[in-house]
C-alpha cells in the first residue's frame, strides 16, 4: 500500500487536466450553470477518449480494470475545475452498485454510451443509506419518491435500490424535477416513480456503495481545496493595498500556511481512503476533507475581498460545491460518530452528563 | 556502496569486536570502522556511503551498545553537520569522534534574552586579542549546558555592519574560566534548560568555525539540520500522546461527557490525518522525492500535543499537580509524569526549535512563495538598531 501517486496515475491526471484546461475553464462553467449545467459533450470525451467512465469496471466487463486510486486522481482534477460531468454519480456510485451483479449495462457505461445515476439521496450516508428514499416495488414496477438525487439530470438510466435489491428504470419512465440547488455545478433533483417499469438487476449492499462514494468524494474535496488555495495564493501575491502585496502581511500569510497544512493532511487522508477504502479510512477522510474543503473555500472568498463576493468570480462555485459536499454521503459529524464505535472511543453512556 | 556491502562491513566489524565487552571501546571501534554515520567521510566515522544505508547499519547493530540520542541530540543533529561543513581537518579530527561516542556532550549557545526568533540580532560580543577571542554576553534556553563539554556559539564580532554580516561562529569550551551555567526553572517546576553567562571567556582562534563575519551562514547550516520533528510522529494509529488520553478515556467512563466525546473524536481525526501525513512524507523521502510537507510536521504536532494535553487535564478533573520540585532533569520524561506536567511541558512545543509563528512564515515564504514583510533592519548597522 502506498500513499503516493503512481506514474500511471500522474499520466492520467495530466491528460484529464489538459482536457479540462481546454474545454472547462471556470468562465465556461460559470456561463452554463444557470441554463444546462451538465456538460455532456465534455463527458463524452472524458468517458470515451480518456476512458474515465470504465476505470472501476474490470476488463472482462468492458472497463479499464483500474481502481479507486486512478478514480481518485480523476476526481481531484474534476474537483479542481468544478467540472459539471457525472463522473462521481455514474462512474463511481452507479457503477459500484452494478459491479456485484456483473450486469451488461456496465459495458455500456464503461464506453460512455450510456450514463446512469443511483436513485439515492446525495444526503444519505453509509450509516443511514435510506435517508430521503421512499420507493416500493410491486410486480416489476416502482412507485415512490427519492429527494436530493445527484446526477439524475444527466442520466439515461436510474438505478434504484429497494429493500436490498437493485432495479434499473429508464430515465424517461420517471419524473425528474430539478429545483434550484445550492451546488450549481452538481444540482440535485427529486425523482418520482409512478408505477414505472423496472428491470430487476440483482442484490445491492447500499451502505457499501455509499462508502466507496464517500472514499472517493474525499479526493474531489481535496481538488476543490487545492484550487481554492492556489487561486487565493495567486491573488494575494498580485493584489496591492497599502503599497504592498496583501500576501506580504503576516495576518494573511499565517492563515494561508495553516490552510496549506490542512490541505497537506487532506491529501494524505484522500490517498489513504483510496488505497484502503475500509470503514475507518473512509470515515477519517470524510471527517477531515469535507471540513477542509469548506474552510479553504470560505477563506478563499474572504481573502479575495470584494471580488470574491461577486457572481462574476468563479470562487463561489467552489464554495457551493464544498458546502454541498460536506453534507453529501454523510456529514463530518456522522463520520466522527461512526468512528466512536469503529475505533473504540465510546460515548458517555452511564457517565456524568 | 550497496546494502550487501554494508552488511558485510558490519559482519566483519562484529567479528572483531565483542558487543558484550566495554561499551565505550565498542563505540570508539564502531566509529573507527566507519559505521557511526555512514554518509560521513572515511576517517571521520563514515564510509562516504549513501545516507539511507545508515538504517541498514542500525538494524544490524540493534542489539549492540547504543549512543544516547537524547543527551547527545545537539551534538549529533546540529554540531556535527556544522563541523563537517565548516571545520578544518584538525577540528573534524578533534571533535567528531568523542561527539559521536558521547564522551563529550554538546550544547547550543544561540538564543539570547534579546534575540529569540530574530537570532541575527544577538549581542554576545567576541573581541580579538592576538591569537585569542574574548567573549562577553548571555545565552539562554540552553538545554543540557550542565552536561556539556563543548558548545556551538554565535557571537557578534563587528557591530558596525548590518546584523547578518557581523557574526562569527565558534566552538566554545564550556570548562573555560568565565563560563557560568545557571539552571533556568521552567513553568513545570523543573529545569531542563539553563542560562549561560559568558564573562571574559578566552577562546583560541583555532576554535573558530568558518570565516570571521561568516557566522550567519554557518548558523544557517546548523539550523537547517535541526531535526525535522517527524521523529515525534507516532507510527501507529492512536499512538503517541493520543494513546495516553485514550487509555484514561477508556478506563474512566464516569468522567466522560458528550461535549468531551465530540472534541475527542475531532482530535482523534486530526491526530490520524497528521500521522498519515507523516507516513506519506516518509514514503516520499524513501522514494528520493522530499516534499515541502516536512516544514509542516512540527507545527502540526505542536498544535495537536497542546490540544490533547489540555484535553487530558480537563477530562481528569484533577486539581492537583504531581510535583513542583525545582530539580535538574536529565531527559524529558513526558509520559512518566502527570497530565498537568504534560500540559505545561507541551507549551514549549510551539517555541523550541522555531516558534510556530516563525514556522508559518517559513511555510508562507519558502513553500507558498508569498512575499516577505518589508524589513527595516536589513541595511542598518547592528549598533544603530533599536533594542
Amino acid at each position: 500500500m502506498t500513499l503516493l501517486y503512481t506514474e500511471i496515475e500522474e499520466e492520467l491526471r495530466a491528460s484529464v487536466r489538459a482536457l479540462l484546461a481546454d474545454r472547462c475553464p471556470p468562465a465556461a462553467v460559470l456561463k452554463r450553470v444557470e441554463s444546462e449545467p451538465a456538460d455532456l459533450d465534455l463527458w463524452k470525451t472524458l468517458a470515451g477518449e480518456i476512458g474515465v467512465a470504465g476505470l472501476l469496471i474490470p476488463e472482462e466487463l468492458g472497463g479499464a480494470g483500474a481502481g479507486p486510486g486512478e478514480a481518485g486522481v480523476v476526481l481531484e482534477e474534476l474537483g479542481r475545475a468544478v467540472t459539471p460531468v457525472p463522473f462521481l454519480t455514474s462512474a463511481v456510485l452507479a457503477t459500484r452498485a452494478l459491479l456485484p451483479t456483473r450486469d451488461a449495462l456496465l459495458g455500456e457505461l464503461a464506453e460512455g454510451r450510456r450514463t446512469a445515476a443511483l436513485a439515492v439521496s446525495f444526503a444519505a450516508s453509509p450509516y443511514r443509506p435510506q435517508r430521503g428514499s421512499a420507493v416500493r416495488a410491486e410486480g416489476g414496477r416502482l412507485s415512490g419518491t427519492v429527494t436530493g438525487v445527484a446526477g439524475a439530470d444527466a442520466a439515461d438510466v436510474l438505478l434504484v435500490p429497494v429493500d436490498g435489491e437493485l432495479y434499473a428504470v429508464e430515465a424517461a419512465a420517471a419524473v425528474v424535477t430539478a429545483g434550484p440547488s445550492l451546488d450549481l455545478t452538481r444540482p440535485v433533483a427529486t425523482v418520482t416513480f409512478d408505477r414505472a417499469e423496472a428491470r430487476h438487476v440483482g442484490a445491492c449492499d447500499l451502505a457499501a456503495v455509499l462508502r466507496l462514494g464517500a472514499a472517493l468524494l474525499a479526493s474531489e474535496q481535496l481538488g476543490v481545496a487545492e484550487w481554492c488555495l492556489e487561486t487565493t495564493l495567486g491573488y494575494v501575491k498580485e493584489r496591492h493595498q497599502f503599497a504592498r502585496p496583501v500576501g506580504s502581511f503576516q495576518a494573511i500569510k499565517h492563515r494561508l500556511a495553516d490552510l496549506w497544512l490542512d490541505v497537506v493532511r487532506a491529501r494524505a487522508a484522500a490517498r489513504n481512503a483510496v488505497a484502503d477504502p475500509s470503514a475507518v479510512s473512509v470515515a477519517v477522510a470524510q471527517a477531515w476533507n469535507a471540513g477542509v474543503a469548506v474552510r479553504v473555500a470560505e477563506e478563499a472568498v474572504q481573502l479575495h475581498g470584494g471580488i470574491g463576493m461577486t457572481w462574476e468570480h468563479p470562487v463561489h462555485l467552489y464554495l457551493k460545491r464544498a458546502k454541498s459536499s460536506e453534507i453529501a454521503l454523510g456529514t463530518p459529524g456522522d463520520h466522527r460518530a461512526a468512528l466512536a464505535s469503529l475505533v473504540d472511543v465510546p460515548g458517555p453512556e452511564g457517565g456524568e452528563q | 556502496m550497496n546494502e550487501a556491502e554494508i552488511k558485510e562491513r558490519v559482519a566483519e566489524f562484529l567479528a572483531g569486536h565483542d558487543p558484550a565487552g566495554d561499551r565505550l571501546e565498542f563505540l570508539r571501534a564502531r566509529f573507527d570502522a566507519g559505521l557511526a554515520w555512514v554518509w560521513f567521510p572515511k576517517g571521520l566515522g563514515g564510509l562516504g556511503a549513501p545516507r539511507e544505508l545508515q538504517q541498514v547499519v542500525e538494524r544490524e547493530l540493534a542489539d549492540t551498545p547504543q549512543i544516547n540520542g537524547g543527551k547527545q541530540g545537539i551534538g549529533l543533529g546540529m554540531a556535527a553537520p556544522t563541523i563537517l561543513a565548516f571545520g578544518t581537518e584538525e577540528q573534524k579530527r578533534r571533535f567528531l569522534r568523542p561527539l559521536w561516542t558521547g564522551e563529550e556532550i554538546w550544547c547550543q549557545l544561540f538564543s539570547e534574552p534579546g534575540a529569540g526568533s530574530d537570532l541575527a540580532t544577538l549581542a554576545t560580543r567576541a573581541v580579538r586579542d592576538g591569537d585569542e577571542w574574548v567573549v562577553d554576553g548571555q545565552k539562554v534556553w540552553t538545554s543540557g549546558a550542565h552536561h556539556a563539554r563543548w558548545a556551538i556559539l554565535v557571537t557578534r564580532t563587528d557591530p558596525d555592519v548590518p546584523k547578518h554580516r557581523g557574526l562569527t561562529y565558534f566552538v566554545c569550551d564550556m570548562q573555560a574560566p568565565g563560563v557560568e551555567v545557571r539552571p533556568l526553572r521552567q513553568i513545570t517546576g523543573e529545569a531542563e534548560f539553563n542560562e549561560v553567562f559568558l564573562t571574559g571567556v578566552r577562546l583560541s582562534d583555532d576554535l573558530r568555525l568558518g570565516e570571521v563575519g561568516d557566522g550567519w551562514r554557518v548558523a544557517q547550516t546548523t539550523l537547517m539540520n535541526e531535526r525535522v520533528a517527524i521523529g515525534g510522529a507516532p507510527t501507529r494509529r492512536g499512538g503517541g500522546v493520543m494513546a495516553t488520553v485514550l487509555d484514561a478515556w477508556r478506563e474512566r467512563p464516569e468522567l466522560r461527557t458528550h461535549d468531551l466525546h465530540q472534541r475527542l473524536l475531532s482530535l482523534w481525526v486530526e491526530a490520524e490525518v497528521t500521522r498519515l501525513s507523516g507516513a506519506r512524507l516518509r514514503e516520499q523521502l524513501a522514494a528520493g522525492q522530499p516534499g515541502p510537507e516536512g516544514s509542516g510536521m512540527k507545527l502540526s504536532f505542536a498544535k495537536l500535543n497542546q490540544a490533547l494535553t489540555g484535553f487530558d487535564v480537563e477530562f481528569n478533573r484533577d486539581l492537583g499537580y504531581d510535583d513542583w520540585a525545582f530539580r535538574r532533569s536529565e531527559d524529558v520524561d513526558f509520559f512518566g509524569r502527570g497530565p498537568g506536567y504534560r500540559y505545561l511541558r507541551a507549551k514549549g512545543n510551539s517555541i523550541e526549535g522555531g516558534t510556530s509563528e516563525i514556522l508559518r512564515n517559513i511555510i508562507a515564504e519558502r513553500v507558498l512563495g508569498l512575499p516577505s514583510e518589508p524589513r527595516v533592519d536589513k541595511d542598518v548597522p547592528w549598533k544603530d538598531l533599536p533594542r
